[in-house]
């Protein structure tokens, strides 16, 4: 069956020519765009249109295209990756979009994410976070056999649900306080909860937090939002248990 | 506990903690207030209010004013600091699919009940601890010997007046809404929480929320129609 083509749609684009510069919104209008097309593809033959206008094209992150990288940002249409839910921006279709619609595409807002160009912020702030604290550092020795560590089936499948986090900014950018405490609590649940990380807990959850509070992100307000924009639906369950390894980590100081 | 309070998670603790001594009160402010549904004389009511006069509770009242400074204060601090993190508001947002109106706006609610709480005031603890409320003069009444204030009239003039009688529904609903997200927030904040609990604490928030919210409006509505 053949994808349906629509005919036009009109596209509201933040520009902004660098960090120091004041942006706005453009308005350009694309033809004959393939339904079965991504968003990302959309945008490459909107930049391809700009190119041959003699325009310069408008400027945005992606990568693998496949959902796994994290590098695809874009507020579209006053959601974080789009209004399709548990997928990242290259992931987003053109069928979930009418004939004639208007598209409203923005950079995350966030403080912590500074615009670079248009549509590209730097993340760098999530680098930091991991810096801090996200790593194992004590020496695990050689490679053990494959379990030799026994580590109890639910913990194993937290962890690795923690560990699908791809730092792609959605949580930061969606919530209301611009509160980066889903990705911190991912990576401070994953490791936490396996025996490698667990004896770094406390250091590790005090060193985040610190540096998430010293980069400028919000409280968190337990509203939800970022688990339902995240594309790998992280629960806020891995926040509550930040909040207790934070709690008891200060309890022992 | 080197800068805890100052951390954005130590000033959850905060909120949470105030919320959960807010929410026991409530619990026995409730409590007192059914009595009169059951009473139509006073009588109950009135001894309800003298038993709340007993030593103890004096000395709760000055850390339940504590309790709702602290709660105000630290909501205050955290909603300049979250509204700062975003310099560059979106042009278009929809958070219509990822949470509740509610639990976007709880400093709202809460600013809306503050002034709900100073009319409260007015309308009650002026006319308790000063003398004179918005019903008039404090009287006195005995009841087997023992002399009491006689706070029952006041009840019935404030409700019975039809602005004041939607004002306390107004007033319930609100501290409802506040309550559906603020209930299973203080157990999240401190990290008492994990997907099995998520679902009974918030389960459990709104059954509280219903119940606070209908028991408050109740009792104004019930007094309008038989008063």
């Amino acid at each position: 069956m053949a994808d349906k083509i629509l005919k036009e749609i009109t596209l509201k684009v933040w520009r902004q020519k660098d960090a120091k510069s004041k942006g706005k919104f453009e308005t350009y209008k694309i033809h004959n765009i393939s339904q079965g097309s991504s968003f990302l593809e959309m945008l490459d033959i909107l930049n391809e249109q700009l190119v041959s206008e003699g325009k310069e094209p408008v400027a945005f992150d992606h990568d693998c295209r496949e959902g796994i990288c994290g590098t695809c940002s874009l507020f579209v249409d006053g959601r974080a990756h789009g209004p399709d839910d548990d997928v990242t921006t290259c992931q987003l279709h053109m069928r979930r979009f009418d004939e004639g619609a208007t598209i409203t595409i923005e950079p995350w807002r966030c403080g912590g994410f500074p615009v670079i160009k248009d549509l590209i912020v730097n993340r760098g702030a999530y680098e930091q976070i991991l810096q801090a604290g996200g790593y194992v550092s004590v020496n695990t020795g050689g490679i053990p056999d494959g379990n030799a560590i026994p580590i109890p089936k639910p913990a194993a499948d937290e962890a690795m649900d923690a560990a699908a986090c791809i730092g792609c900014g959605a949580c930061a950018a969606t919530c209301k306080n611009s509160s980066a405490m889903l990705f911190v609590a991912a990576k401070v649940s994953q490791l936490a909860l396996l025996p490698q990380g667990k004896v770094e807990a406390a250091r590790r959850a005090k060193a985040m937090v610190a540096k998430m509070d010293e980069l400028g992100f919000g409280a968190c307000t337990n509203t939800g939002a970022c688990e339902m924009e995240c594309p790998k639906s992280i629960s806020i369950e891995h926040i509550a248990r930040l909040n207790r390894e934070f709690i008891k980590a200060k309890l022992k100081d | 506990m080197s800068n805890f309070i100052s951390s954005s998670i130590g000033k959850k603790v905060v909120m949470s903690l105030s919320g959960l001594f807010l929410v026991m009160f409530l619990c026995v402010h409730l409590g007192i207030n059914m009595l009169l549904l059951f009473d139509n004389t006073g009588k109950l009511f009135n001894l309800g209010c003298h038993f709340m006069t007993n030593p103890v509770i004096k000395v709760i009242e000055p850390i339940l004013a504590l309790g709702f400074i602290i709660h105000i204060a630290w909501a205050s601090m955290l909603t300049i600091q979250n509204r700062k993190a975003r310099p560059v508001k979106y042009a278009v947002r929809n958070q219509k699919g990822n949470c509740t109106w509610s639990s976007r706006n709880m400093y709202v609610l809460g600013a809306m009940m503050l002034v709900f709480i100073i009319i409260h005031l007015m309308n009650f603890w002026a006319a308790i601890k000063l003398g004179e409320g918005t019903a008039g003069v404090m009287e006195h009444i005995t009841y087997d010997g023992v002399t009491m204030e006689n706070v029952y009239p006041h009840v019935v003039a404030t409700f019975t007046n039809p602005i004041y009688c939607i004002l306390y529904v107004i007033g319930g609903i609100l501290l409802g809404m506040h309550l559906a997200h603020g209930f299973w927030s203080m157990f999240q904040s401190v990290g008492l929480c994990n997907n099995i609990w998520r679902k009974r604490w918030s389960c459990l928030a709104k059954l509280f929320a219903i119940v606070v919210a209908a028991g408050f409006s109740i009792i104004p509505i019930y007094m309008f129609f038989t008063c």
